[in-house]
Formats: C-alpha cells, sequence, structure tokens
C-alpha cells in the first residue's frame, strides 16, 4: 500500500495527544488521525487540572481544536482504549498508535493513617473541582478550621489557592457547580502548606507563590526563620539557582516580613523542613505529625531533605491534601517500565522487552517522560515523537494494518460503544456550556456527569 | 514601551519563532531553557511589532500599557531575567 495515507490513532486527547495531533498533520498533511479519548470531552488537564481561576491558559483549546480537529483529525471520544478496544484492534486498524495517557495516580507517602477518610490525593480534589465526571460523587468534609496540603508544587498552590479564595472569585470561574456549593460552606481559616525541603528547594513557579501572597483576603504567612537559609542552600543558590528559586527566595522574605493581618479572612501558613510521618484520627483525619528536617548534599551532588532528631509537632487539622507527584499506570497489552512509571522507549519509539523498537507503537507526554514539565513542553516532546513516526513512514518500516479501511474501525466502534463522542458533538457539550456560563457571566459552566454530557451531545446541532 | 510576558506562559515557542529581533529567551536548547518557568521579553530590545501576541496560544503577552494589574510585577521580572545575561550574550551562545 505504498503511497496510501498513514492512518493513526493517538490515544488520549491531552495536550501531548493534541500536540502531537497538531505536529503529526503539519509534517504529514494527508494522515489520517483519529484521536482517542476515555472521556466525552477533549484536552485533558486543560480542562480538568488547570485551575478554574486560571482561565489565561485554557485559551489553549481554541489553538489545539484549530490546529486538530478543524484539520480533520477525527474525536472518538467515551471510548477507552484497553477496555472498549484492545491495542491488538488498534494495530489491525492503525498503521500506528501513538500513546499520550498521561500519569493517572498519584504518588502515596507512604505513612501511617494516609487511608483515613479526610485525607486525600490533592489529585482527586483538583479533578472533583475541575468537573471530571469520575469524581463528581467524591465528598471533601470542609467543616475543620483547618486543611494541610503537603507538597511545594504548582498543584499544591492550586489547591492551597482554591480553598482560600472567597466565593465571590470562585463564582467567576468555570469552577464545576458541586464544587462551588461545597467551597460556599467551606469553614476552612487556614491551609497549612507543607514542604519537605527548605524555601530555595521549593518546586512552586514565582507565578505560584507570588499568586498565595496576593489573594484578596487572605493572609500569607511564612515564619522569618523558615527563610532563613542553611549554609547548604545558600551556596547552592548562589552558585547554582534558578532564576525562579531566586525568585521564590525573594517572595519569602517579602511574606516574612510583612505585617500579620489578623483581620484576614483566611490565612495560609507555609512551612519548610517538615516531613509528615503519621496522619491521626478517630475515623477521620482530626491532626497530621510532622518531623524536621535539614538540607543535606548528597554523594550525587543533589539537595535532599534529613530528618533531624525524633521531635514530633502535631497540627490539629480535619482535611489533608497530598501533592506529593503522579505516576502512570500500565496500559493492557504495551510493554510498562515498573521502575520509571513510562512506557519503555527511545525518543517515543515504544521498545519491546528485548530493546527493540515496536514496530508502530510510539509514546508522548507524561507516559513517555514522566511526569515533568509544562504545557508547552509537550510540544517538543511531541515534536521528537511524531519526527520518529514520520522517519519511520518515510523508511517504509510501519507494518501494513490488515484492517486499513475507517469503516472497518468504524463498524467495530459501532458495535461496542453506540455512544461515542465525535468532534460535533463535542461541539455540541462546548456550545451548551459556553451559553449557560454567559447566562451566569462566568466563562463556562460544566456538565459534571457521564449522562449530561452525553445527553447534551446527543441534543447537538 | 515594550511587550512583557506573564506567568501565564506556558513555554509553547511559538513567540520565539515569529518575534523578529530575537528578543525572547530563554530559547529550546539554552542551558537555563528546562528550569525557566516562563519565557521572558529583553525591553532593550523589544521593538513592539505584536507579532509575539499574535502567535501565542494562550493570553500571556502584554504591551506594558495594557498590562493587568495582577501581572504588573511582570514588567521588571521580564527586565530582571536579562540583567545577568543580556540578548546579544544568550543569542550568541
Amino acid at each position: 500500500m505504498a503511497g496510501a495515507r498513514p492512518r493513526v490513532a493517538i490515544v488520549g486527547a491531552g495536550p501531548a495527544g493534541a500536540f502531537a495531533a497538531a505536529c503529526l498533520l503539519r509534517a504529514h498533511g494527508d494522515a489520517e488521525i483519529d484521536l482517542f479519548e476515555r472521556l466525552p470531552t477533549p484536552w485533558g488537564l486543560l480542562r480538568g487540572g488547570v485551575a478554574p481561576d486560571h482561565q489565561e491558559i485554557k485559551r489553549l483549546e481554541e489553538t489545539f481544536d484549530r490546529q486538530t480537529l478543524k484539520r480533520g483529525c477525527r474525536f472518538l471520544g467515551n471510548v477507552e482504549v484497553g477496555v472498549d478496544v484492545s491495542h491488538g484492534e488498534l494495530a489491525d486498524h492503525y498503521t500506528a498508535v501513538v500513546y499520550a495517557t498521561g500519569a493517572q495516580t498519584d504518588k502515596s507517602l507512604g505513612i501511617p493513617g494516609e487511608q483515613l477518610p479526610g485525607s486525600w490525593a490533592a489529585t482527586e480534589f483538583v479533578a472533583w473541582y475541575n468537573g471530571h465526571p469520575d469524581y463528581r460523587e467524591l465528598d471533601f468534609d470542609l467543616s475543620a478550621r483547618r486543611a494541610a496540603v503537603i507538597g511545594n508544587g504548582n498543584v499544591a498552590a492550586d489547591v492551597t489557592r482554591l480553598l482560600t479564595l472567597s466565593v465571590a472569585e470562585l463564582e467567576r470561574t468555570d469552577i464545576a457547580d458541586h464544587a462551588l456549593a461545597a467551597l460556599r460552606e467551606s469553614r476552612i481559616e487556614e491551609v497549612v502548606v507543607l514542604g519537605r525541603r527548605g524555601p530555595a528547594q521549593a518546586a512552586f513557579t514565582s507565578a505560584e507563590l507570588r499568586e498565595l501572597g496576593r489573594l484578596d483576603g487572605v493572609d500569607a504567612r511564612v515564619d522569618a526563620a523558615d527563610v532563613e537559609l542553611d549554609a547548604v542552600s545558600r551556596r547552592w543558590l548562589a552558585e547554582e539557582g534558578t532564576f525562579t528559586a531566586r525568585k521564590n527566595v525573594e517572595l519569602l522574605r517579602e511574606f516574612a516580613a510583612r505585617p500579620a493581618r489578623p483581620d484576614a479572612a483566611r490565612r495560609i501558613v507555609l512551612r519548610f523542613l517538615r516531613s509528615p510521618v503519621e496522619i491521626r484520627g478517630n475515623g477521620k483525619v482530626e491532626a497530621i505529625d510532622v518531623r524536621r528536617n535539614e538540607i543535606v548534599r548528597t554523594e550525587d551532588g543533589m539537595l535532599r531533605a534529613r530528618p533531624v532528631g525524633d521531635d514530633v509537632e502535631t497540627i490539629e487539622c480535619g482535611l489533608v491534601l497530598r501533592s506529593v507527584g503522579y505516576r502512570a499506570v500500565p496500559l493492557p497489552d504495551v510493554p510498562f517500565d515498573e521502575r520509571h512509571f513510562v512506557l519503555p522507549n527511545e525518543r517515543g519509539r515504544v521498545l519491546a522487552p528485548d530493546g527493540e523498537a515496536l514496530p508502530g507503537v510510539y509514546a508522548v507526554g507524561w507516559i513517555k517522560r514522566g511526569p515533568t514539565g509544562i504545557l508547552g513542553t509537550n510540544k517538543r516532546d511531541a515534536d521528537e515523537t511524531v519526527r520518529c513516526l514520520v522517519e519511520d513512514l518515510v523508511a517504509g518500516a510501519l507494518p501494513h494494518p490488515p484492517k486499513p479501511a475507517r469503516e472497518q474501525i468504524d463498524a467495530l466502534l459501532a458495535e461496542r460503544k453506540p455512544d461515542v463522542v465525535a468532534a460535533e458533538d463535542w461541539r455540541a457539550i462546548d456550545r451548551h456550556e459556553l451559553e449557560r456560563g454567559r447566562s451566569e457571566r462566568r466563562p463556562r459552566v460544566k456538565l459534571a456527569s457521564r449522562d449530561d454530557l452525553l445527553a447534551a451531545a446527543k441534543r447537538g446541532t | 514601551m515594550t511587550y512583557v510576558i506573564a506567568g501565564s506562559c506556558i513555554k509553547d515557542d511559538s513567540c520565539i519563532e515569529v518575534c523578529p529581533v530575537d528578543c525572547i529567551h530563554p530559547k529550546p536548547g539554552a542551558r537555563d531553557f528546562e528550569t525557566a518557568e516562563q519565557l521572558y521579553i529583553d525591553p532593550e530590545v523589544c521593538i513592539d511589532c505584536d507579532a509575539c501576541v499574535e502567535a501565542c496560544p494562550v493570553i500571556a503577552i502584554f504591551p506594558d500599557f495594557e498590562l493587568p494589574e495582577k501581572f504588573a510585577y511582570a514588567l521588571e521580572l521580564n527586565a530582571e531575567f536579562f540583567a545577568e545575561h543580556g540578548t546579544a550574550e544568550r543569542t550568541a551562545t
């Protein structure tokens, strides 16, 4: 079938999948691309991860739409690869399969009490407030005065902000209605953010940290002693510190120098060099025990936190959100690197256990490189994967699928999944949500259940 | 005047590709590109052509006179990024 149009399945319509589709269409304008997505809605964490008060970033969906769906790439939403259709079947129908499934679970702390009601992964809270249909039923108890957030990255900053933003500000966002209702009744007055390492090693971007210090009616506190850098960190910051790390330390010093604002409705308390050792409570979270750390430089040159002494401090709280990293989960019938939690790959070519490339199987995004980088990182990541795919195509290294006609995969899907959400169905959902948003003076009002999403898709044009 | 990149930058490099005077840094491949949380515009070199605003897929770039209050800090921040290594030095490497 020399000269035939390559047919490519991309699994996962998040940013990595979208950038890959766009890049492939630029490189190979006649490629037929099917973008599989287990949710009825596209764009992954752009919709379900990026915080609702960061609408400037959500604008990226227009670029994704323009560069993919409007250029003939098909959206096959509400289809779960590995459940509704297998990897083997995709291989039968497509010239190449590109996995862009991200990192779907979170790292645990591995401490006692982590399973108590009231202890959650921050990502569950994020999925809940962003209207991910699989998380809408979660019941976050916001009746305690204090919450603890474990971690010092941007997800930790996002959930801290969402717990402290005023109702008036939340009402101007596209936060899910069920989350808005729950946060309206929230009695949380203080969020303690615990960092394992010091201020110089915090993984927040300075933009996110600065925001925490600028929220209306929120007093962001950090103890002056906590921003005194130890000798190791001081030297690291001067010699190797990034622009962001220096900004973060500057910002934290500013926060520490501000007078306390006892009149503020809510308070964010940033604590550093503290590791949780146990979450305690009778039937639900009531407190978290933390231990002090110091920064040491290990033999590999990395700065790590090491516990100092046995003193344990108890912080009373009714909610714990842990945000210490994401982790990918294995996919059925595809090799998985259990040590690095990625698909074993070389520049995006997925490798068989013998180390040879599996012809026609690729990875992009977090499932390829691990959960690092920001949205734009996926663009360059996608460039690399697509370059390999096109090279293989040109070299004739890709197998000819036995069932290459579009009608064949459509027939299979029609049999298995009568409610596939196509691009025009998604547009109906999108229009519906935007119209409701207009009537409520919000950017969008999300439909947050599969039934509602599928009903809006079917009502259609 | 100058254009300014704010914290909503996602490090998509579309702006770098269209900048006619090469004043947006760090560029992919530069030593500090991976660790940079956003891209920055050198106010000393920017010619206010607006090409980057057109190319930006999110809302991250503003002319200084239209910078929203919540991003006001970014004017100084962009300049500060180039205080250590100016555009000429960055572009040469």
